[in-house]
């Protein structure tokens, strides 16, 4: 955190100031090690040892909330009789598919019946104490490389740190994510939070700390391609009507108003185009048929199915694992086009990429048409960015970009002009969705710059008379109201940008709820009901947030409640009710068909209702837990020639893991970093920390070359060697050696280096399709590495130890 | 009054000449949350539009994270990053997981240095074209456009501070952002710190926040924690610019006592004098010696 995100690591030194302990767990002892009271070292891949013996910890020691369990979870739901666990299954769930390497997860369906006492052997309570026993502080040692006091000295400050009168926060970041089990991570994360009732109160929660700034708001008005703004699904080719695509959706809680939600959105997509008739013009979207992922399309380039690409702010030929394919892919299309600050190496591999010196690229004959455009930064124009607690924050411009730059609002609303424009008077159905698209937004300036304010106000949404809405309860399904993402509605409640309010904390409540917006309804803690007890009294008076006001018979507090303002907390639903009328006044989950925190989830993860450890793609253990050794459901493309044997297993050949991460000092990819003196002086080189033992075993000087070889490729990086990696010992008496690469440097820039992607394989978890690159298993050596073809002649020794054919080269060389 | 060169000395402003002078500001560098992200670089380079360094040169120096190595004449923060391994305590120990148990913890010490601003500055004694000056808030600044390049300053600096430019030969440091201070805004370096590691404010007013901080880092076991340059009673009569250390001063790369190089200097103009006179003395005898001599 102190790595990545500086700003924010300055609030947890001042809550250090004010007495909290900050307990840090990582392979690597770095800059947010340095000021937490304790640093745990943890071997990569093996978070959910860890975190497991975490919750067996609570369920065995009887440490769980058990009135907020009871009240506020699926612990009492019993499961169905043909329900089998990973306990049983060897590794893995009922309703698995080897052939297809997915599950089917009718079992995983509870039966509809409870058992308040937690008692029955088939109650979620009870499956989750047997699924988790296994975990212990033996297997933390003998997985991770943790010692038992320091797992004790971690579950200890967990319990003490949580019930009525304290709460705990987790955080994480990418070191959780990037991983074939990563949302499984998150998920034992998860039970923990929801076991000791640290979920929905001040203080709990888990944070998840982004790669940079507004991914949140690219999650909620995504850049992603399964998911419509406000988390509402892409419609899939089956569904055939806007009835078909809508049960896709939970259709009781506050899911329940999805027809409201949806239609509100096509309303302000389409205007006056979308009717009831027509479905509010729900078949003018794309559909999914499948992956449709950015490694998927990838290799889909590789292979000549993609023609041309839009790259704005990112640079995968760089910044994505296996970036070697990345390169490639980019190298057989007919037009690419690019957007950043400044020239990056996506928009210059065609004459600059490693490829060139192996031969599996020629500059001259390289047909890929590359169009750079200049980008304007984020002070250059004006919009919002929204952070990790949902709080969109409005900024102004401060200066003009400079030149031909401009803003990503001018770009896509010009573009989208000059194509309808292009289009005017078509008589094509196909071209209708452009044509009826609403695009009009007032132009100021000399550049005729897009008003921002004028899109925030659609994402608002509209009533009738063009009246600002204040809320999305005030959405309609039936064609009445426009709203561009049904939980941004309300940032512009009252006619005024909300988004914009900078009122001192000096001059409000210690909530600050005037001080930007947060989705939804300006909430600054989401399930906020579940900060008070069943009868909506807070859980203590320290932790009072949010409560039940008997004389004005409504939820009241410091924060928006987020619950139905006048639902007492005795409320009881009719049977067969829908929608929010679903809930009970004790469901404070409102996001959830039942309102209930989930520890097992029956639908909408794709690898299992309760996570389970599996080893990484690459790892150089087996799996001690399982007979199951890697993730039976990530994807890992063997049916793409290209990568169809990319990923080395358990080979001896590959004895080191490898993992990546970045610096403080530059960010991400390098494009806004190594294009800077005063930042690449920082960090000059690409270079590779290892312990001392290891560069003792492998000749490595402190200063000098090593050459880190993997099944996808080798690079060279200058060597740092330093007591912060350390060997980890496991109880089997194996040592794990760790080797960290930040991963920032390529060819183009002030400063380059080897790029550290290129070591990556294509292994992606399979529910959000983020890769592994936390961990991946390598051979080092020392010297620099072999240019040209003998790079591959380097790689393919290895790679023939490992069992595994020569690299695949690109079709035809790589060329378009 | 007494020796201006050494020793306490209540307002360094009034003494420089300053007709009611305003409260003389300084930086408290709390390195035990300083998290070594070279904002303060960064902030000072940018802000003081320091000569950006040509990207052939820029290399790896191999020192943990430390790429800046030292302060300079384009370098007026520094980071140092120090990589330390301790005995550990006996309960809280990190043995058994990890190869080579008895291995001892890991701590990484950061802190960013800059100029002292000392209350008795050599550099500024030893300046003889009157470029280096006191300003109205306590700190030490150099006047580029009056500078002749002599580096008289830079020999006479204690903790090897100031330095000149090789382009253009003239001395170069830390001004405590005399222009935003002028502006009412802290320096830029205090502005970008995320921490809070360095803060900016009236001098007498930091001191007592470090000593607090110090007390409270001692009473939670921080029984390394010291501060540095914060005593008027010191060598260079106490620093504008003080700090808390975890460790010795020499672990940071700081001189453990540094004394103001001009301490001497009325001694030794004394010495000089007195030298003069025996030497004019044995001229004077010689001559007149001389002139005695019989047969001459």
């Amino acid at each position: 955190m102190a790595e990545c995100h500086p700003v924010a690591f300055g609030w947890v030194v001042e809550a250090k100031r004010r007495g909290a302990t900050v307990l840090h767990l990582d392979p690597r002892f770095t800059r947010t090690s340095a000021l937490a009271d304790h640093h745990i070292p943890v071997r990569v891949g093996g978070d959910i040892v860890l975190l497991g013996a975490l919750v067996n910890h609570v369920l065995s020691g009887r440490h769980e909330f058990r009135e907020y369990v009871s009240a506020y979870t699926n612990a009492a739901d019993i499961l169905p009789e043909d329900f089998t666990d990973t306990e049983d299954g060897a590794g893995l769930f009922s309703g698995y598919d080897p052939g297809s390497r997915r599950y089917d997860n009718t079992t995983w369906q509870p039966t509809g019946e409870r058992d308040e006492t937690l008692e029955h052997p088939r109650c979620v309570f009870q499956v989750l104490k047997r699924h988790f026993a296994r975990y212990t502080p033996e297997l933390v040692e003998a997985v991770c490389g943790v010692s038992r006091q320091d797992f004790a000295l971690l579950a200890d400050a967990l319990v003490a740190g949580s019930g009525r009168e304290r709460t705990t926060v987790w955080v994480y970041a990418v070191g959780w994510t990037q991983h074939t089990t990563g949302v499984q991570h998150i998920r034992t994360a998860a039970i923990l939070q929801l076991l000791l009732g640290n979920m929905g109160r001040p203080g709990g929660g888990i944070m998840a700390l982004r790669g940079h700034a507004s991914i949140q708001g690219s999650t909620d008005i995504p850049t992603l391609f399964d998911l419509l703004p406000g988390y509402l699904p892409m419609p899939r080719v089956e569904d055939d009507s806007l009835k078909a695509y809508l049960t896709r959706l939970p259709d009781t809680g506050f899911w329940g108003l999805k027809d409201a939600y949806t239609v509100s959105l096509l309303k302000a997509w389409f205007g006056d185009a979308a009717t009831a008739e027509n479905d509010y013009c729900l078949d003018y979207l794309p559909r999914l048929s499948g992956d449709h992922g950015t490694y998927s399309t990838v290799l889909d380039m590789i292979e000549g199915k993609v023609s041309g690409y839009f790259l704005w702010g990112q640079n995968p030929a760089v910044g994505s694992a296996g970036s070697r394919l990345q390169r490639l892919g980019l190298a057989k299309l007919d037009w690419l086009v690019v957007r950043d600050l400044a020239l990056i190496e996506s928009a210059t591999f065609w004459q600059d990429s490693n490829e060139i010196a192996t031969g599996e690229l020629d500059p001259t004959r390289c047909a890929t048409e590359v169009f750079f455009l200049p980008a304007a930064a984020h002070v250059e124009k004006e919009g919002s960015f929204t952070n990790t607690q949902r709080m969109l924050q409005w900024h102004d411009k401060a200066v003009d970009p400079p030149g031909d730059a401009r803003s990503d609002l001018w770009f896509i609303y010009h573009l989208g002009k000059r194509i309808r424009a292009k289009l005017a008077g078509s008589t094509d159905d196909r071209d209708r969705p452009l044509l009826d698209l609403t695009w009009t937004y007032p132009e100021e300036g000399e550049d005729a710059e897009p008003n921002a304010e004028a899109v925030l106000r659609e994402v608002n949404g509209y009533g009738p008379g063009g009246r600002l809405l204040n809320g999305f309860t005030e959405l309609a399904a039936d064609g009445s109201t426009s709203c561009g993402a049904w939980i941004y509605s309300g940032c512009f409640a009252g006619g005024v940008n909300q988004t914009a309010r900078r009122k001192p904390h000096t001059e409000q409540s210690w909530v600050a709820p005037e001080w930007g917006w947060a989705w939804p309804a300006n909430r600054r803690i989401l399930y906020n009901r579940a900060s008070a007890d069943p009868q909506g009294r807070p859980w203590s008076e320290k932790k009072a947030y949010v409560w039940w006001d008997e004389q004005a018979s409504q939820w009241t507090g410091h924060d928006v409640p987020d619950f139905e303002r006048a639902k007492p907390p005795g409320f009881r639903p009719e049977r067969g009710a829908s929608g929010p009328a679903a809930l009970a006044g004790t469901d404070p989950f409102i996001m959830l068909a039942d309102g209930r925190g989930h520890l097992f989830v029956p639908s909408g993860l794709a690898d299992g209702p309760l996570p389970a450890h599996y080893e990484p793609a690459e790892s150089p253990v087996r799996n001690s837990v399982y007979g199951q050794d890697d993730s039976p459901v990530s994807k890992l493309y063997p049916d793409h020639a290209i990568t169809h044997d990319q990923v080395g297993g358990h080979s001896a050949a590959y004895p080191c893991v490898v993992t990546t991460y970045r610096l403080t000092e530059h960010h991400t990819a390098g494009g806004m970093s190594r294009t800077l003196s005063r930042l690449s002086e920082l960090q000059p080189e690409l270079f590779c920390e290892i312990s001392p033992a290891l560069a003792a075993d492998r000749g490595l000087e402190n200063g000098g070359w090593a050459t880190i070889i993997t099944a996808r490729s080798a690079i060279e990086a200058r060597v740092l060697v330093t007591r912060r990696v350390r060997p980890l010992r496991l109880s089997d008496g194996s040592v794990i050696h760790h080797v960290g690469l930040p991963y920032h440097w390529g060819t183009a820039g002030l400063v380059r280096g080897d790029t550290v992607n290129d070591l990556l394989p294509f292994a992606v978890d399979p529910n959000v399709l983020i890769q592994e690159s936390k961990v991946a298993t390598c051979q080092i050596v020392a010297g620099r590495r072999p240019r040209g073809p003998a790079l591959t002649v380097l790689v393919n020794e290895h790679r023939r130890a490992a069992g595994l054919g020569d690299l695949p080269g690109g079709p035809e060389r790589g060329n378009g | 009054m007494g020796n201006r060169l050494f020793g306490p000395l209540a307002d360094v402003a009034a003494d420089a000449g300053y007709t009611e002078p305003p409260r003389r500001m300084g930086f408290f560098t709390d390195t035990s949350v300083c998290i070594g992200c070279k904002a303060c670089e960064v902030a000072c380079k940018e802000w003081n539009a320091l000569p950006e360094p040509d990207a052939g040169m820029m290399a790896l120096t191999g020192m943990s994270y430390d790429n800046t190595v030292e302060l300079g004449a384009n370098s007026w923060r520094h980071v140092a990053f120090i990589e330390q391994e301790r005995p550990v305590p006996a309960p809280a120990g990190n043995g058994n997981g990890h190869a080579g148990a008895g291995a001892g913890a890991q701590r990484w010490l950061m802190a960013s240095d800059v100029c002292k601003h000392c209350t008795h500055a050599a550099c500024l004694d030893v300046c003889p074209t009157g470029a280096l000056v006191r300003t109205e808030f306590g700190s030490v600044v150099v006047q580029s456009d009056v500078c002749n390049g002599c580096a008289y300053c830079v020999s006479a600096c204690p903790f090897g501070v100031i330095d000149r430019r090789e382009d253009d030969g003239r001395a170069w440091k830390c001004t405590l952002c005399y222009d935003r201070l002028r502006g009412g805004l802290e320096p830029a370096c205090a502005k970008a710190c995320p921490t809070d590691s360095i803060q900016f404010g009236p001098l007498d007013e930091l001191r007592e926040a470090a000593a607090v901080r110090l007390a409270d880092l001692h009473a939670s076991g921080e029984t390394g924690a010291r501060l540095y340059g914060h005593d008027p009673s010191d060598g260079i009569g106490g620093a504008g610019a003080f700090f808390l250390l975890l460790d010795e001063p020499e672990i940071y790369g700081l001189p453990p006592d540094p004394v103001v190089t001009t301490r001497d200097l009325p001694a030794m103009w004394r010495w000089a004098g007195a030298a003069a006179a025996v030497m004019v003395a044995g001229i004077g005898m010689a001559f007149a010696g001389r002139s005695a001599r019989p047969g001459g």
